[in-house]
């Protein structure tokens, strides 16, 4: 038996420590996480490292050429404004990763906080929040976020992210706030709690880094999320306004033309599909990383040789299963929980 | 269970009144109906202008509260939910836009069901095999892939050749007459928005039925079906395909219902006048009635959906029944 000191003091950061270490290991084996890694970093490195070097700037117009394919002059092309498509491309990029780096986490940390607090002090605090969850769900966000759009016209794109965030929560929340209900009565935290420890403090200290494999890959797949929210608004004019571009606006622009002038639709839409397949790669890499079920973690583990290798994968696979569907079939949990909570 | 149920109910009533009221209320503050007349050339004079809205109830004179009551009054009261800015029936309108929505699902979402159903367990029969490779590989990218790019690369593909292949624009060509002609007409102007509708949601419904068939497969009970003497292909489909079904269907139904105002993309590039088109094309037009009409659909469509689900797991799963 340890004291309750050593118990939530020394004990955690060694094993924390090695379990991030053990992830990290399995992450890298593999081979669609590390793609993705690479496509997101290449992606960042591209928006952001290129523009300067290029000759075009994103809002020079080059009259002598408007409205031309892609060339040795402009490698995307141009606008019907003479505008270079390449620079508007990466111009376009780097608001959409921006707003998706940005905004996925601060959805899922909005997620945590709101469901690990309905879910430790339950009660009033919990019948009061669930019901604000169900009234976020059954507001349109889409129609709201529109509606809301023109009195943030003027603000900065950070406006924009946490309105998105805003509404991007809600099905999280209500995991986090299940995985609380059962961690709220483990031991470490009636210890922490009876020692008289800031509920806030055993919230971030204790249960939210027990939820983090689902905190962590929530966070990705909402960088997905975020960034379609954000091109679907901008798609409508409702998002990212004029002067400024993202990938939903050159999108948005080039669909008109689509069949005439396809390198103003084609190039952009080719961005967000690199950008929603990379997040996707890296989200699945680290679900199976979390895992201890899955097939990377096993072959650490004695080997069974008596079990041949197909069979033994596919066991691995079907294990690996149930804790999917947490996170990725959340959508109907939700709806199915929606009345049971109050 | 009947009071739980009704208790239920009206949790959500209240739900959709407060989310109906804060619309509106955001809506009346931030659109301005009168922006439709006053851009007209040439500007009809401005008292005609505002006595003309005051007949909708969008006269931006009356205080918002009195123009929320009447709003309300008119809803609860006689289910009437205002006129549009050019003072159309909304109710109407809804009805109208309810019916196009529903033709263009229909066959996009039985066919998207059953086509994630099949090709999902159709997947997990055989993992690992060159054939689930491919479509694995297939649908990240389909998912990766917003529905705007789907819509306008298969538009772009049609007419790639000379001339459309297939017509696309609107729900039929108005030059057709005759019952016969119109709806093949109709019909044929399905193909492109249906395709989407399908790219987008078999890859979905397909992941999820792969891995819930994958757990089914490794399962005892589909072991002792083999044991006892069916074939493979029956033991499968009567006992696995059934049991690995039941998780799928709440998503399915839920998507298949929220799809009523989420098929934006493909109403609008398909020009279907549908809820979706609305949902956008009220805000747009400044048009407060139509979007608190919006509001109020999409809220009851999303409790409806919840509801749907439960229903259908309840009748389906054995376990949840007691």
């Amino acid at each position: 038996m340890t004291t309750p000191a050593s118990a939530t003091g020394t004990a955690a950061p060694p094993r924390s420590r090695s379990r991030g270490a053990l992830v990290l290991v399995r992450f890298a084996r593999n081979r669609l996480a590390l793609v993705g890694i690479a496509l997101v970093v290449a992606l960042v490195l591209l928006a952001y490292a290129v523009p300067p070097f290029l000759h075009w700037t994103y809002h020079d117009n080059d009259f002598a050429s408007l409205d031309t394919g892609p060339g040795a002059a402009h490698w995307f092309g141009t606008t019907h404004s003479g505008q270079d498509l390449f620079a508007l491309t990466l111009r376009g990029l780097q608001k959409s990763l921006v707003v998706g780096l940005v905004g996925g986490p601060l959805t899922t940390l909005i997620a945590a906080v709101v469901g690990a607090s309905a879910g430790y002090f339950g009660g009033w605090t919990d019948r009061v929040l669930m019901w604000f969850l169900d009234l976020m769900l059954v507001i349109p966000a889409f129609l709201l976020l529109a509606v809301l759009s023109p009195a943030f016209q003027h603000g900065t794109w950070l406006f924009f992210v946490i309105l998105l965030a805003a509404f991007g929560w809600m099905i999280t929340g209500r995991v986090v706030r299940s995985m609380t209900q059962t961690l709220r009565e483990r031991e470490y935290v009636l210890a922490a709690r009876y020692m008289g420890v800031h509920p806030l403090v055993v919230i971030f200290r204790h249960i939210l880094p027990n939820a983090a494999s689902i905190l962590i890959i929530d966070a990705t797949v909402q960088v997905g999320a975020i960034v379609l929210g954000e091109t679907s608004l901008s798609y409508f004019g409702f998002g990212i306004q004029a002067p400024d571009v993202s990938l939903g606006t050159l999108i948005a622009a080039g669909t008109p033309d689509a069949n005439t002038s396809p390198w103003l639709f084609f190039f952009p839409a080719a961005f967000l599909v690199l950008i929603g397949l990379s997040v996707a790669f890296i989200g699945d890499g680290l679900r199976d990383a979390f895992d201890p079920t899955a097939r990377g973690a096993k072959s650490r583990r004695r080997a069974r040789p008596a079990v041949p290798r197909s069979r033994h994968a596919r066991t691995a696979r079907t294990a690996r299963n149930p804790r999917r569907k947490p996170t990725a079939a959340v959508v109907p949990a939700a709806a199915t929980q929606e009345g049971v909570t109050p | 269970m009947g009071r739980y149920l009704l208790r239920r109910l009206g949790n959500y009533a209240i739900l959709v009144f407060i989310a109906a009221s804060a619309t509106y209320f955001l809506a009346s503050f931030t659109l301005h109906p009168d922006i439709n007349y006053l851009s007209k050339n040439p500007r009809p004079p401005l008292h005609s202008i505002y006595t003309i809205l005051h007949g909708y109830n969008l006269d931006p004179h009356t205080p918002v509260c009195l123009r929320y009551w009447r709003w309300l009054t008119g809803i609860v009261l006689h289910g009437d939910f205002g006129r549009t800015y050019d003072g159309a029936s909304v109710n109407t309108e809804l009805g109208r836009r309810v019916l196009v929505s529903t033709e263009l699902l229909f066959v996009a979402t039985v066919l998207g069901a059953v086509g994630g159903v099949a090709v999902g367990a159709w997947n997990a029969l055989r993992q690992y095999r060159p054939s689930d490779r491919v479509s694995t590989i297939l649908s990240y990218v389909l998912l990766a892939t917003p529905v705007v790019v789907i819509a306008v690369g298969l538009r772009t593909l049609d007419t790639a050749g000379d001339g459309p292949l297939v017509q696309y624009i609107g729900m039929y060509d108005p030059k057709v007459h005759g019952t016969l002609p119109v709806v093949l007409n109709n019909l044929e102007h399905l193909v492109l928005p249906t395709l989407t509708l399908l790219l987008a949601q078999i890859p979905f419904f397909s992941r999820y039925q792969r891995s819930t068939m994958l757990d089914v497969l490794g399962s005892d009970f589909l072991r002792t079906a083999r044991a006892k003497g069916l074939r493979r292909r029956q033991a499968v489909l009567r006992h696995g395909l059934r049991t690995a079904v039941i998780p799928v269907m709440p998503l399915v139904v839920y998507n298949v219902v929220l799809l009523f105002t989420g098929a934006t993309f493909t109403e609008e590039i398909y020009g279907w006048h549908g809820m979706g088109e609305w949902l956008v094309d009220s805000i747009t037009s400044n048009d407060v009635n139509a979007v608190a009409a919006v509001a109020i659909f999409t809220a009851g469509i999303v409790l409806i959906a919840g509801l749907l689900s439960d229903l259908v797991y309840a009748a389906l799963d054995p376990r949840v029944r007691t």
